[in-house]
């Protein structure tokens, strides 16, 4: 079952380039659709209209559909918070705000208006076992986020998405700033997590776009260039371009 | 080459020393100075007359309690009108606006800091103390509220600049994490990039502050210069007279060496240790939250 379909998106910043050229793609329930490419591609462009967290940048253009349950959210009538609490966005750096780890945590409840303490606290340890960091932080919830590890952090904005009960989360470049080993339990919870959510990643490197997409699209410059499954695109690649990608040959 | 480059390294951090131990000579000297023309009241004026309530210097009465709570009214109310006002105008113009409406209030604020405070002072007797007159029902229009509202207007450039760079100043990402979370705009202003921004924000608040306080010209031409004590609120709509306008006013025809000239400074050294508190406070509030929010962000 297809949970996205983008249709003939065209994505355009004040400065008048196109980021995203009539791109057309379904995202797949319950799987990791990985977005990889060179810099500049439009990969983190494509992430941001999918919250609409593009409202705030200078876009001058965006026609085409993105269509979420059959809903277009690029229809002004949509509801942008709602759709963002649908939708959750984890950013390459980890973002931490000044709040202790469970503040981090119920933030997004709380601006909801949710204020029951055990809904809270059941948030809290739910997020946190799924995103893999329950029994490191269990003992110390009320610490200020910032004394985690980089890769805890990152762990814990996986876990600050994942309170809000969404069934999209968009993942950019999660583990740029990671070690091996912290990366290895990010991807690792992303494999868990995908039973229950739809996934779209933008890795930071080719061999982990590898690694955890079920399915792939390759951008090159706002071109939406090849898509398929995990499988083929990395061994097989169709067109030339993705396969120079691949192969290591540029980017 | 070398000791050419190390003597002119030797030079210059000489010059640099020199110029920033001057700068505490000439504070301590001004300091000293005060203390020279103002102690000496203290000998001269008993301190239950000091600390009366009139003041009128030609029949001897040196009461500077009038002054005082006339100062400190003025500017509690430029301060209640400077600090929603600027920090609204600066969360305005760095979260809110639209580009094009940001690149034509900068400027203006600014410019409007650098307006002569004699300019604003005249509009205030010709166009604000008559309205206000009017609209309140009052004997006069310079009073205690005509004088904080000029030095609100005074203040607010400087909050709105200062506080804006500080907003300015905190990662766009911050505001995406809060948004991605589904937080409106309001709330993510509210509870993400304002405390975020929080010391550069105080600090706006008390370099405006700190500008009412000191400011003269303004207040001379449109508090009316009564010298009543202000007891209340109330006294806001009646004429007051501030502690830097009595200086200015009457140290230009008072006999060297005198009394009233001894008292002038004695309210000069009053108005200093005023806003001594104020910046001491300020900057071990802005230092603490600063190690604080060091702490937590860095
Ligand atoms: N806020 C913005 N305003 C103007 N142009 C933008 C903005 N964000 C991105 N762009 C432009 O859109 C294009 C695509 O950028 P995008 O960030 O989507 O690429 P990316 O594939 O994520 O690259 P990277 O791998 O470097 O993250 C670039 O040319 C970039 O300059
Ligand atoms: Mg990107």
């Amino acid at each position: 079952m297809n949970k996205i379909e983008i249709e003939n998106l065209t994505l355009q910043y004040s400065d008048g380039n196109e980021s995203l050229r009539n791109v057309s793609m379904g995202i797949r329930e319950n799987a990791i659709t990985v977005l990889f490419g060179p810099a500049g591609g439009g990969k983190s462009s494509l992430l941001r209209c999918l919250n609409r967290l593009n409202d705030m940048a200078d876009v001058q253009t965006a026609v085409g559909r993105i269509m979420l349950d059959g809903e277009n959210i690029l229809d002004p009538k949509t509801d942008v918070i709602a759709l963002r609490r649908k939708v959750g966005m984890v950013f390459a750096r980890p973002v931490v705000l000044p709040l202790s780890i469970r503040g981090n945590l119920t933030y997004g409840l709380e601006v909801m208006g949710e204020s029951r303490r055990s809904k809270l606290d059941d948030a809290v340890e739910r997020s946190l076992k799924q995103a893999a960091l329950w029994d490191e932080v269990k003992d110390r919830l009320d610490d200020q986020a910032i004394a985690l590890s980089g890769g805890q952090q990152q762990r814990l904005c996986v876990a600050r998405s994942l309170a809000l009960e969404p069934e999209v989360i968009l993942l950019d470049e999660p583990t740029s700033g990671l070690d091996p080993i912290s990366t290895a339990k990010v991807e690792a919870s992303l494999q868990e997590l995908k039973k229950d959510y739809t996934i779209i990643l933008v890795p930071h490197s080719v061999q982990q776009a590898a690694r955890a997409a079920d399915f792939a699209a390759f951008f090159l410059q706002g071109e939406l260039v090849e898509y398929a499954e995990g499988k083929s695109i990395f061994t097989t690649p169709v067109n030339k371009r993705t396969e120079d990608y691949v192969t290591g040959r540029f980017g | 080459m070398e000791s050419n480059l190390g003597w002119k390294e030797y030079l210059i951090t000489r010059a640099i020393r020199v110029a920033g131990y001057s700068a505490i000579v000439f504070v301590t000297l001004i300091f000293y100075f005060l203390l020279r023309e103002g102690l000496p009241t203290l000998a001269e004026v008993k301190l239950t007359e000091l600390f009366a309530l009139r003041w009128y210097p030609i029949e001897k009465y040196f009461g500077i309690l009038p002054l005082i709570s006339g100062s400190l009214i003025v500017t509690l109310g430029a301060a209640l009108i400077a600090i929603p006002f600027g920090i609204g105008t600066a969360v305005f113009i760095s979260e809110i606006a639209p580009r094009w409406a940001r690149e034509i209030l900068k400027p203006l604020v600014e410019l409007l800091g650098g307006l002569p405070s004699v300019v604003l002072g005249f509009l205030g007797i010709l166009v604000l103390a008559p309205k206000l007159r009017l609209l309140l029902n009052l004997p006069t229009g310079l009073t205690a509220l005509t004088g904080s509202l000029l030095l609100g207007a005074i203040a607010v450039p400087t909050v709105v600049s200062v506080a804006e760079d500080a907003l300015d100043s905190v990662p766009r990402s911050y505001r995406e994490g809060a948004w991605a979370l589904g937080a409106t705009r309001w709330q993510t202003i509210w509870r993400v990039t304002l405390p975020a921004a929080r010391s550069g924000v105080l600090t706006a608040v008390m370099l405006g502050v700190g500008r009412a306080i000191g400011e003269t010209m303004t207040v001379m031409m449109v508090t009316g210069n009564a010298p009543v004590l202000v007891t209340s609120l109330g006294g806001l709509f009646s004429p007051v007279r501030t502690m830097t306008a009595t200086i200015a006013a009457e140290m230009g025809e008072v006999a060297n060496g005198s009394v009233h000239y001894h008292t002038l400074f004695f309210i000069g050294m009053v108005l200093f240790i005023i806003s001594l508190i104020v910046n001491v406070t300020a900057s071990a509030v802005v230092f603490r939250s600063q190690k604080r929010a060091e702490r937590v962000l860095s």
